[in-house]
């Protein structure tokens, strides 16, 4: 899993400053290509994801002057690999007031690697309402891909094999904020 | 967590603060246009009812549906078992057509426990109700009604019930409802007190982790919640109290006796109520009454508690919270 | 029946002798005695005790033969180191006509593995209502000294005072299973800390105290003497105490499971634990034994009772009450009496031979060990441990509590009037 890799080897390759500059060129692109993002919903997908939905749309209020609706999305319940594993504890799905029918939702997320997770973020949309298009932001593109999905805004792409870990820190969470690529624990 | 939910003995604060909140992320799924979750599905979960008890039957139906597993209802009521089949053969049946839960209510006090420990079969047991002994999920939605009332739905998160002073009155020697409830509240922190006529209190109580008072007037200031239990009319005939009139006027609800309580403080009752002898209807019918949220919580309980036995490969971890943190 | 030399025992746990049977009799006690002709059992470290006599087993011959029958349990009974029982009378049909209860006699007779002695009802279908017809049962082959209808108490005072006056007239006795009716309404286990939590009704002590205190002072008003079976609370040990002390004509039972387990074995809800009067409580245990160490209580009596797998095999409510004992009892005396210092040998034949005996009136049993006498003897590997295997019971049913657990002692020998019944723990 990425988020467990060992830190004693890893490397930095985003650092700070990276991440606020790449969330600020999304936030633009999103404006771009929403045409005004009038009717744009962010909805991070926990933990780290949600983290940094709010960033962008703070960027985005930056640039448009206006309030974007940001919330989170828990697909725990949706995932394909409930069966391998004791259940998790939930995380908390925030759908802002107006909802999400007719608007254009851009899912965050922080790493995209087997496109797994974003397949469960799908089925449980779904079942919350009708967006008029569902796109998709992450902080990271490690490659290496299960399902036809791909990202709409991408922060880098990161080529990486599958012996290496992407680790992602926000300050929220971790107290820094970094992207940390290292080498897998040989045990596991 | 163990593997079955027997008794609400078994949960650690920190199980019981996993269920909670699991079930307070359960209960955001009933606001929502579809209210289901594939989380169970192609699971097969039994409810294996050998008392009628049409409310934790729907109840359990509606967590199993909104989880999507494959429902099968069993009454033993006019089935073989009433033709003498037992316990254990009747499971074995269930369990070959490839049940992977059991939700059992049984009149025998530690019917579920012999269900899950005797080797008879492989699935998680859930018990909803035996005899006088327990009656887990109800103390968990009671619990969750209280946290949600006393500190908020999102405030709660995280929390148990420290300091919280329950009071629970009526037939507690005939109540697996308050033994599950002095259990869980007081794994979760909060005081309880048990208020009864001294013939509806067990030979015993004196170990369990809880108050007892003969006196409802002088507790009900004291209390942050107050639940009351349904006393049945023909514990009068076996000269547990004189009269149903002196019960009510003893150990009754009324309207007066509420106003005693604190502002904050609500009334609970876990169903089905006798209007006129535990409760009048001016209290029942109150904004400080809490029984339909009872209800609607117990739905949200018992899709927490499926999905943290059934949702995995095994039932959940629970995580130690550290205190520092 | 050949010469049988057992050598170098130590008889009733003393110093080590040899022991010479011929034929039915003990012929001979001392050392260095000739085994010229002689069958020899050596026997070094082990104790000679008289054959055990059981005044509470339940053969369920006639009508629950699926759990067990006459013959089953008298192969358990000399499996146990027993040469009598006493037989039950809850059978179907009960046990309270003169034609019954020598069907029973006759039965253990045929099998010759251990004496069986029928008890007689005390009321007619052991309802409590009307007398049995108690001196025909006297009168019968099988010769009924002892009353019960155990399993039920005698509940009703009036006829509880008739029978003890009744059976003055031929030397009879009436043995109570003291158990208040309704007190006990719904009861499953003993009433205290444990079932206040399990949610299962309450068996209070109070109920067979209140029976014992009735039937003792009745005893003393009638100038009767009154048996107690199974006395399971140390409430009741006091009011025996006191009734002695007044000179009552009172003798009382404890059973070996009285001896050794509580109600806390009850938490696993395992019907195995399930027994009537119920598990009580340590505190009870200990004044138990203090009161069979001090002869406040005079013997142990098994209260046997075989019940089938499916009867325990099933939730507590459905379960039946009773455990099987025959094979165990003596290891649980050890276990609870001998190893912790409150008995010697001399005081375990004293209440598991002579005072039942005694009590029963068994003729020809409870005898000392010396020449001269029936040779009716139990030989006991004390040294051995073991743990409890149902598989080798040679009772028909398996509902022990104590499989799995760890005992000391076995019997390796048991001859009924010089016949052995049980060799190197085998049945013969």
């Amino acid at each position: 899993m990425d988020k467990h890799g060992s830190q004693s080897d890893a490397r930095p390759v985003l650092e700070g400053p990276d991440i606020a500059r790449v969330l600020t060129r999304i936030a633009h692109e999103i404006v771009e290509r929403a045409k005004g993002a009038d009717d744009v919903v962010l909805l991070g997908i926990p933990t780290r994801g949600v983290f940094l939905a709010r960033r962008i749309a703070d960027k985005l209020e930056e640039i448009t002057e206006r309030k974007v609706p940001c919330g989170s999305l828990d697909i725990t319940m949706y995932r394909d690999d409930l069966r391998m594993h004791p259940p998790r504890a939930l995380a908390r799905t925030e759908i802002p007031g107006d909802g999400i029918d007719g608007k254009l939702v851009v899912l965050v997320d922080d790493v995209l690697f087997s496109g797994r997770t974003i397949r469960a973020a799908l089925d449980a949309l779904n079942d919350i309402g009708r967006p008029r298009a569902v796109q998709l932001a992450v902080l990271v593109d490690r490659g290496h891909r299960e399902l036809p999905i791909r990202a709409d805004y991408v922060g880098k792409n990161l080529p990486t094999s599958l012996r290496e870990t992407v680790k992602v820190q926000l300050a929220e969470e971790d107290g820094r904020d970094t992207v940390l690529l290292g080498a897998k624990p040989a045990a596991q | 967590m163990q593997r079955h939910l027997i008794s609400a003995a078994d949960l650690t604060r920190d199980d019981a603060v996993l269920i909670l909140d699991t079930a307070e992320e359960m209960a955001r799924v009933a606001d929502r246009p579809i209210k289901k979750l594939p989380t169970l599905r192609g699971r097969t979960i039994v409810n294996l009812f050998f008392e009628d008890s049409t409310r934790t039957r729907i109840s359990f139906e509606a967590a199993e549906k909104r989880l999507s597993a494959d429902v099968i209802n069993f009454s033993a009521k006019g089935s073989s078992v009433s033709k003498g089949e037992s316990l254990k053969d009747t499971a074995q049946t269930l369990e070959a057509m490839g049940v992977d839960a059991v939700v059992i209510r049984h009149g025998a006090s530690g019917a579920p426990y012999r269900l899950a420990n005797s080797g008879w079969i492989d699935a998680v047991v859930v018990n909803a109700g035996d005899g006088t002994h327990q009656h887990p999920t109800q103390a968990l939605l009671d619990a969750f009604t209280m946290r949600r009332r006393l500190i908020g739905p999102d405030a709660g998160i995280g929390q148990d019930l420290d300091g919280k002073r329950i009071t629970i009155v009526g037939d507690v020697l005939h109540s697996r409802v308050a033994r599950s409830n002095v259990d869980l509240l007081h794994t979760l922190g909060a005081e309880v007190t048990l208020v009864a006529p001294p013939t509806l209190l067990p030979v015993g109580i004196e170990t369990w982790p809880c108050e007892v008072s003969y006196d409802l007037d002088s507790t009900l200031p004291k209390s942050d919640a107050v639940m009351m239990l349904r006393v049945q009319r023909e514990r009068m005939n076996a000269a547990f109290f004189p009269t149903e009139r002196e019960y009510s006027r003893r150990y009754g609800l009324d309207g007066d006796r509420m106003a005693r309580m604190p502002e904050h403080a609500v009334v609970m009752h876990p169903g089905p109520m006798v209007r006129g002898m535990e409760i009048t209807a001016e209290v029942a019918d109150s904004d400080r009454c809490t029984v339909v949220e009872q209800v609607a919580n117990g739905v949200s309980i018992r899709m927490a508690v499926l999905y943290l036995l059934l949702g995995g490969n095994e039932p959940a971890v629970t995580q130690t919270r550290t205190e520092e943190k | 029946m050949s010469k049988i030399l057992i050598r170098g025992a130590k008889v009733l746990g003393g110093e080590p002798q040899d022991v010479l049977i011929d034929g039915g009799t003990i012929a001979e006690v001392g050392s260095g005695l000739s085994a010229e002709g002689a069958e020899v059992v050596e026997a070094e470290g082990k104790v000679l005790l008289p054959g055990l006599v059981d005044l509470h087993t339940h053969l369920r011959e006639p009508g629950r033969e699926d759990s067990e029958t006459v013959l089953t349990g008298t192969r358990a009974a000399a499996s146990g180191g027993y040469t009598t029982v006493f037989a039950m009378a809850n059978t179907f049909p009960v046990a309270d006509t003169a034609g019954v209860v020598e069907q029973v006699w006759r039965l253990g007779k045929e099998h010759g593995y251990c004496d069986v002695q029928p008890i007689g009802a005390v009321t007619v279908g052991l309802e409590g209502r009307k007398l049995a017809e108690l001196g025909a049962m006297h009168e019968s082959a099988a010769g009924v000294t002892v009353f019960s209808d155990d399993g039920k108490c005698v509940h009703d005072a009036v006829i509880m005072r008739r029978a003890l006056e009744y059976v003055k007239a031929f030397g009879g006795v009436v043995a109570q299973h003291a158990q208040e009716p309704r007190l006990t309404e719904g009861a499953e286990m003993n009433e205290g800390v444990v079932s206040a939590e399990l949610g299962l009704g309450g068996w209070p002590a109070v109920a067979e105290e209140s029976i014992i205190a009735r039937d003792v002072l009745l005893a003393e008003h009638v100038g009767s003497r009154v048996h107690i079976c199974h006395l399971s609370t140390a409430g009741s040990v006091e009011i025996v105490r006191w009734a002695k002390s007044r000179g009552i004509a009172v003798t009382a039972e404890v059973t070996p499971h009285h001896l050794l387990l509580t109600d806390e074995l009850v938490r696993t809800y395992n019907p195995v634990y399930k027994v009537n009067p119920p598990l009580r409580t340590e505190r009870d245990v200990l004044a138990l034994r203090e009161a069979l160490a001090d002869g406040t209580i005079d013997i142990v009596a098994t209260d046997h009772a075989p019940h089938p797998h499916e009867d325990k095999d099933c939730e507590w409510a459905a379960a039946a009450m009773g455990m099987v004992g025959l094979e165990t009892a003596l290891s649980v005396v050890q276990e609870t009496m001998v190893d912790t210092g409150l008995l010697d040998w001399a005081g375990v034949a004293d209440r598991m031979s002579f005072k039942p005996a005694q009590i029963g009136q068994a003729k020809g049993h409870g005898r000392p060990v010396s020449a001269g006498e029936p040779a009716n003897l139990t030989l006991v590997d004390t040294a051995y441990r073991g743990s409890v295997d149902p598989a080798g019971f040679a009772s028909r049913s398996r509902n022990t509590p104590y499989e799995g657990r760890e005992l000391p002692g076995r019997v390796t020998h048991t001859w009924l009037r010089g016949k052995a019944t049980l060799v190197d723990g085998k049945l013969t």
